[in-house]
């Protein structure tokens, strides 16, 4: 326990918090880190969801590409791509848009598909056209779920955000490498707390987007 | 493949054969033991309303913690060392019950009440009725939750072999720091193919303890 009282000391310590090396400054790394796969993976994994829920086609890709990203080692891809491109940012972002595609896409495909079939009937009975169901009844219908496979992308993303530091990427990451190979535990420590808090952090604040989703959706 | 006669440091890499070995040693026992574990868990939390959303929101709190964070801090906690394959064990075995006992949950919940009130009628006793009667019925649903434990198990081990625990993630440090593509290739090769052998290995598991499944 002695290293975690040490631990918590260096972050409480006001020299490690500020300067470009400072905590405040890794953590905003792996935030913008973590923020700018988020939004690549919903560039690319909501409107395919979108389009496989609403026409009922490709399910397979989806049950295909979640499975996929299962079982694919995140830390291979990572220094897979990192040999092929070098040390810098691409790698990390690109493992890391790789690993949470398939969350994002999972999400807004479910969102999506499981709209009531009878809801869905009385939009079109109404007149409404194909694109104005997909947008007025099956989305908005569909938004908790698609929240929810989000909220699953972020988790995993802030957690192995931290392993960007090890193809030469910043964020939190960057105190725990030189730690563990200098085998300084109180750093390890106090680098691992600091990723867990960000994690809990970003995962309520997803939790609650979610419920105030799901109670719009139900008053409206 | 990549045989370094002589250098048997946990830094240089084995052949292929022994790192599989090792991935095995770490992900089979946590994949058993989250699965025994996460059945009493899951029945319990389905018996207490309370508990069940106690418990549920407890393994997605597990689940926020990062793996490369939770191998270094369980040490402390277990009273181990970092490079003990008993963290990596406990690590993933806690990962797992997370994920198992949601779907575990889920799974006899799933189960029809009508079924199970006859079987209490007919005078099963609350014991006998669970193993003859909601085990078998959530087996389908069980097994599903128990493959995605098992994959992931498998591809998140690999994390830990960055503190130097051996196993397949060892060829991606080896391959990076000496920048060999192929061997990174082949150890991302090598943990898909023992996930998707492993999980091949469950679904027959399961055709063979649920019969009943392909009859109907």
């Amino acid at each position: 326990m002695n290293y975690l009282m040490e631990a918590l000391q260096w972050i409480a310590d006001p020299a490690n918090r500020y300067g470009d090396t400072g905590i405040l400054a890794r953590m905003g790394e792996h935030v913008l880190y973590t923020v700018l796969v988020l939004g690549i993976a919903a560039l690319i994994g909501i409107p395919i969801g979108y389009a496989i829920g609403h026409f009922h086609r490709g399910r397979g890709i989806v049950v295909a590409s979640t499975g996929a990203a299962r079982a694919l080692p995140t830390l291979g891809i990572l220094t897979l791509i990192g040999v092929v491109v070098g040390i810098g940012l691409v790698a990390p972002l690109a493992a890391l848009v790789v690993l949470a595609t398939p969350s994002v896409l999972a999400g807004a495909y479910s969102g999506v598909e499981n709209v009531d079939r009878t809801t869905v009937d009385a939009a079109r009975a109404q007149g409404m056209s194909q694109w104005q169901v997909l947008t007025r009844v099956e989305i908005p219908l569909g938004l908790p779920l698609l929240i929810s496979g989000l909220r699953s992308a972020c988790l995993q993303v802030v957690a192995t955000a931290t392993l960007a530091a090890y193809v030469g990427g910043g964020g939190l990451g960057r105190f725990l490498f030189p730690a563990i190979n200098t085998y300084n535990y109180t750093l390890m420590l106090a680098a691992s707390i600091l990723v867990m808090i960000l994690a809990v952090v970003l995962d309520a604040c997803f939790a609650f987007g979610e419920r105030l989703v799901r109670w719009g959706v139900r008053s409206s | 493949m990549w045989r370094n006669p002589g250098e048997l440091d946990y830094r240089k890499p084995a052949h292929a054969g022994e790192r599989t070995l090792s991935h095995l040693v770490l992900s089979v026992p946590a994949i058993i033991l989250s699965f025994v574990l996460a059945l009493p868990i899951a029945v319990l939390a389905n018996r207490l309303r309370r508990l069940r959303s106690f418990l549920i929101g407890a393994a997605g709190l597990i689940y926020a913690i990062p793996s490369l964070p939770m191998f270094i801090v369980l040490p402390l906690i277990v009273g181990t060392t970092i490079r003990d394959r008993l963290n990596v064990i406990i690590a993933m075995t806690l990962y797992g019950v997370a994920l198992m006992v949601r779907s575990a949950a889920d799974a006899f919940t799933a189960v029809d009440l009508s079924t199970k009130l006859a079987a209490t009628a007919t005078g099963y006793s609350p014991i006998h009725r669970f193993f003859a009667v909601d085990l078998p019925l959530a087996g389908p649903a069980l097994l599903a939750g128990l493959r995605v434990v098992a994959v992931s198990t498998v591809s998140l081990v690999t994390v830990s072999a960055l503190l130097g625990v051996p196993n397949l993630g060892m060829l991606f440090t080896d391959g990076i720091a000496r920048g060999i593509t192929a061997e990174i290739l082949a150890g991302i090769v090598l943990t898909v193919t023992l996930a998707l052998l492993i999980d091949g290995a469950l679904v027959l598991a399961g055709r063979l303890l649920m019969r009943w499944e392909r009859a109907a």
